[in-house]
């Protein structure tokens, strides 16, 4: 069978598969359909320094080929993250990686070096591009020099591979990700969701409590591409592509424009099963499309 | 435990204005649902499913009733699913209402497309000999469903909004009416469940509440309501949908 292993810095992945943050939380509701050990990694829900509630309800809405969401962050904080989740996927044999936000950079710091201290964490993705909350998140991500000074912040205090994860709400993402690599980065996780908004239109008003709400699903994979394929022939660091992945060929294309791994996001509430199958999938469409393994894929995308 | 099943649709009915009847065949399901669990339909060309909750179950036919508005394209396209077709669902979903009471005399209270998992429970409630009353409101006659269902089980008073049926008025007007009874159990929009609460302070009574939904599962945090105590939250798909009326802040 076609080996899908990839090296990604600090990460060696039995397969290129993962639930993207906030699609997965923190795996205990999945763990019901699969074992999470079939996954390269998982992908934490973002943790902040103090539990937060998050944005009123509506949170969700439907559009078409996608969704907006405007949760906010909601999660219990680093803490209880670390006391609770960490040591449940640390039951299965796969990557753990903890997203990070904050609304200071002395709040990423602190959460970086929490992470750190824990030894079941294996990377950091840190959340620069969270459209919902009202400060930090995407005012970091969407601002070069911002970006660079908490990607600093966070590699100062961690030992841990750092994966920036870019916003696509920017005019030029290749000086966000030429910012974040000069500040050290690791690697990049790209895109985080596009901002939009939905109109109810009985109430004449915005659907969301929160009127705006990350875009997410297949309505994005083509922006997500041409970022990617953008940033890869400017910027040498590894990336973690995600953005309305649904199916295997899908994964194969994000590979192709050059994404390195990849993650899958809203596809996991419409079938909880997603992940599992494209992995069982992927061989096959590699192998369709004339791939003796997956290393022939990966690592090109700067150069189509 | 939450499973992903195919159901096959048995019969497709229209009980009232746009409000449709599906009874869906499946053998895992019917044995495992209880009353006010949900299920999370799959729609073909629609990125998020639709939950819906469990009107009725017949494990013997090994069949499972919902009931829902059709209030938008998805579940357009759910009612008009012919006896048949598939379809592609997760459940059983979610908490139900406490079937452990020793209450002997209990209140349903349903409000529109709130009523169907109240009928499922209440049958459950009436096979353990349990008194039940009913108060069903709908907005207008044409909206009305399942009154003899409910009457089946106890007395029932009918309320609509616009009094083309029933007494006019909403579903608290009665309240004054009632006999003693011991313990409620309220299905409805957002507004009524709250109009309930306020009304009936110091009876113990239950929640089953409706949200947008992501992942249906507990995964996502789209769907939490806050605690009474205001230090945390709810998931309504996993921890709920229904709750002690007491748990949480509407």
């Amino acid at each position: 069978m076609t080996s899908l292993a990839v090296h990604l810095p600090g990460l060696p992945l039995k397969n290129p598969i993962m639930p993207a943050s906030g699609c997965f939380g923190f795996g205990r509701e999945f763990s019901q359909f699969y074992d999470l050990s079939k996954l390269g990694a998982v992908i934490m829900k973002a943790a902040t320094g103090e539990a937060r509630y998050g944005n009123q309800t509506p949170r969700v809405a439907e559009t078409s080929a996608g969704m907006l969401n405007a949760i906010g962050l909601q999660n219990p904080g680093v803490e209880s993250i670390i006391q609770t989740e960490v040591p449940f996927l640390a039951n299965y044999n796969t990557s753990i990686i903890a997203n990070i936000a904050g609304s200071t950079i002395s709040e990423y710091k602190m959460v970086a070096e929490k992470f750190n201290q824990t030894k079941d964490v294996h990377a950091l993705e840190v959340n620069i591009s969270c459209p919902n909350v009202k400060e930090g998140g995407i005012q970091f991500g969407t601002d070069p020099v911002m970006a660079a000074k908490v990607t600093e912040a966070v590699k100062e205090v961690s030992n841990l591979p750092v994966y920036v994860k870019l916003s696509p709400n920017v005019t030029d993402i290749t000086s966000m990700a030429s910012a974040v690599a000069s500040a050290g980065a690791d690697g990049l996780s790209m895109v985080n969701t596009l901002t939009g908004m939905k109109i109810n239109l009985s109430k004449r008003k915005p659907l969301l409590a929160n009127k705006t709400g990350g875009l997410s699903g297949p309505a994005i994979k083509p922006v997500a591409l041409r970022m990617i394929n953008e940033v890869k022939q400017q910027v040498n660091l590894p990336i973690i592509g995600m953005g309305g992945i649904a199916s295997a060929e899908d994964v194969l294309e994000f590979l192709i424009a050059g994404a390195d791994a990849v993650a899958v996001g809203t596809a996991n509430f419409q079938n909880p099963f997603i992940c599992s199958e494209i992995i069982d999938q992927l061989p096959v469409i590699l192998e369709q499309y004339g791939y003796s393994s997956i290393q022939e894929v990966i690592g090109k995308g700067a150069r189509i | 435990m939450i499973q992903k099943e195919t159901v096959t649709v048995k019969s497709s009915k229209t009980v009232a204005l746009n409000t449709t009847e599906l009874i869906l065949q499946n053998e895992y399901l019917s044995q495992s649902a209880n009353p006010g669990q949900f299920i999370h339909v799959y729609i073909d060309g629609f990125m998020l499913r639709r939950p819906i909750s469990i009107a009725d179950v017949n494990k013997k036919e090994q069949t499972i009733t919902i009931l829902f508005k059709q209030s938008g394209k998805g579940t357009e396209k759910i009612a008009s699913y012919q006896p048949g077709n598939m379809i592609d669902v997760l459940g059983p979903c979610g908490n139900g209402f406490p079937l452990e009471s020793t209450d002997d005399k209990i209140l349903l209270i349903g409000g529109g497309i709130g009523v169907p998992p109240l009928y499922y429970f209440g049958k459950k409630m009436s096979e353990t000999g349990k008194e039940i009353i009913s108060i069903l409101g709908f907005q207008s006659k044409k909206d009305l469903f399942y009154e003899q269902e409910f009457q089946q089980l106890g007395t029932t008073y009918i309320v609509t909004n616009d009094g083309t049926y029933g007494d006019k008025g909403f579903v608290t007007s009665l309240f004054n009416k009632l006999e003693n009874y011991d313990s409620y159990y309220a299905c409805g929009p957002i507004p009524m469940l709250k109009a309930v609460k306020k009304e009936l302070p110091n009876k113990v009574g239950y929640l089953s509440i409706e949200e947008r939904m992501g992942c249906g599962i507990g995964a996502c945090f789209a769907c939490v309501i806050p605690t009474t105590d205001q230090t945390g939250y709810k998931k309504i798909c996993k921890d709920g949908p229904v709750f002690s009326a007491q748990e949480v802040l509407l």
